[in-house]
């Protein structure tokens, strides 16, 4: 399945693991904080207004 | 303006700090390359022009936050913001206080530092010249940074992190220029350039840093 | 209606809510449609093997690094201007998430330059200019982290964006006098996309594409959240008296 890299597969799997990763890092990140903090707010207005 | 400078000045003397400081720093760093890199005459010769560029700048580096902190804290930048004088003609004149108290000695140390590190004889006038130039920009540079950082309570870390990035295209022309002048190259182009940015810091940078110090007074 | 209105934090909320899931599904279809086919489906270079597959990776990520940037010096002119708090917080969101395409581009860029140039790191013009960037995104997200205030912040962090674009461009052109006549510099040909064949060309578009609707996505994503952070701090800032006295 994986093309034949030939001798240059470790840099080239190496590249796309470690932009992968970061990449998806930084998204799981973001939506992480959003939902955080949306809850947070929402927890804060509910307390408010209730 | 005149009356700030002297005053300025006076205070940077007297209090001792900064003044004697910079130079100090300028030359331990520059005693202390030779033992990290091995005391071969020919190695020094070829790296002294970037090493003495990189010590100045760091020299200058270590005063900056003293530019305005002492003043934010006694309430005398609030004053001075409502006097006549406008807060870019402070922030111009904090920065030539700052050049005369340790980018003027420091380019006067230089070539004395330079013997050390085995600099080859055509570039010492360039040395001078270079530094001459480039300091002033640094302080000019400096005062920005400090004018951002002027609120924080512990700014000094933070002031290294804004201001050294700032400090690159300086570092290159000004090395350069002294690297070409020991190689008996031409140095107008790099100097010209040195020159440019210090103009260009001098005019463009007092409204960065007053707009900078409005913000952190208000 | 002028465009400013859709500034208005209210209404960015509102319109941006249904976006950003699309955004991020576009951007995620076109990243899987373009990785695979660059990764799969194209040939190897005849002189550079299979690392010109990096290049997916590399060009798209650099690109946004420096485009991150440029949005963000907007941003900050436009909050300078005419005071949009969603400007300033669209800024600060951005920047993050040019940190991450910087070192992407200047992590392909060492593994690429291992083999090809026979070097992790070269002082070559471009990746030193990289590095350089790096530093101004670091200095600007270290500002913004020590300044309690927002506002202030929002305004030091805006001042301190426009000199650094200057220096920036100045120390790009410093950065190339500089390395004159040290060293050559390799080929960076495959950097620019009209000297690529047409095999990795349209792969490489669409990757292009789907890390500029990343970007979108992620700068929307974390104003947002940026939004509701300050709202946040105020709700807690009113209340917080009335506890006190209760």
């Amino acid at each position: 399945m994986i093309p034949d890299l030939g001798k240059y597969a470790g840099p080239v799997l190496s590249a796309y693991g470690v932009a992968i990763v970061l990449l998806v890092g930084l998204v799981v990140v973001s939506i992480w904080r959003a939902r955080k903090v949306k809850a947070a707010l929402e927890w804060i207005e509910g307390k408010r207004n209730g | 303006m005149i009356a700030l400078l002297i005053r300025d000045l006076r205070l940077a003397v007297r209090a001792g700090g900064g003044f004697g400081l910079g130079l100090a720093f300028f030359l331990i760093v520059i005693v202390l390359v030779p033992f990290g890199v091995g005391p071969e005459a020919a190695v020094l010769t070829r790296i002294a022009p970037g090493i003495l560029w990189v010590a100045a700048l760091l020299a200058a580096l270590l005063s900056l936050d003293r530019i305005f902190a002492l003043d934010f804290e006694d309430g005398s930048l609030a004053l001075l913001a409502t006097s006549p004088l406008p807060l870019e003609g402070v922030a111009l004149v904090k920065a030539l206080a700052h050049w005369i108290t340790t980018g003027l000695p420091l380019t006067l140390a230089a070539p004395v530092l330079g013997f050390l590190l085995n600099l080859d004889g055509p570039a010492y006038p360039w040395l001078l010249a270079s530094l001459a130039l480039g300091t002033p920009a640094l302080s000019m540079i400096g005062a920005f940074g400090a004018a951002l950082t002027v609120g924080l309570r512990r700014g000094g870390l933070l002031l290294s992190l804004l201001v050294l990035p700032l400090y690159v295209p300086t570092l290159i022309f000004g090395a350069e220029v002294v690297r070409r002048g020991a190689e008996g190259m031409p140095v107008t182009t790099p100097l010209l350039m040195l020159a440019g940015i210090t103009v260009g810091g001098f005019a463009l940078l007092p409204f960065a840093a007053a707009a900078a110090l409005r913000v952190n007074l208000r | 209606m002028s465009i400013w209105e859709y500034a208005n934090p209210k209404k960015f909320m509102g319109w941006t809510a249904p976006l950003v899931p699309w955004l991020f599904g576009l951007a995620g279809a076109c990243l899987i449609v373009g990785l695979v086919w660059g990764f799969f489906l194209t040939p190897d270079d005849y002189k550079q093997g299979s690392t010109v597959k990096i290049i997916y990776l590399h060009v798209p990520s650099a690109l946004m690094a420096i485009n991150a940037w440029f949005m963000m010096l907007i941003a900050s002119l436009i909050w300078l201007v005419r005071r949009h708090h969603v400007s300033a917080l669209a800024a600060k969101a951005a920047a993050p998430v040019g940190v991450v395409m910087t070192l992407i581009a200047l992590f392909t860029g060492a593994v690429w330059g291992q083999p090809m140039w026979g070097t992790w790191w070269a002082w070559d013009p471009r990746l030193t200019s990289f590095l350089i960037l790096f530093l101004f995104y670091l200095g600007y997200i270290a500002l913004w982290a020590a300044i309690e205030d927002p506002d202030t912040a929002a305004d030091l962090t805006s001042v301190l964006c426009i000199v650094g674009s200057v220096f920036a461009v100045l120390s790009r052109y410093a950065v190339n006098f500089w390395n004159q006549g040290l060293h050559q510099g390799a080929s960076l040909s495959m950097d620019k996309a009209d000297h690529v064949a047409n095999v990795f060309y349209i792969p490489l578009l669409v990757c292009i594409a789907g890390f500029v609707l990343l970007f979108i996505a992620l700068v929307l994503l974390r104003t947002r959240t940026e939004i509701r952070v300050r709202r946040m701090s105020a709700l807690i800032a009113r209340t917080r008296p009335t506890e006190v006295t209760t």
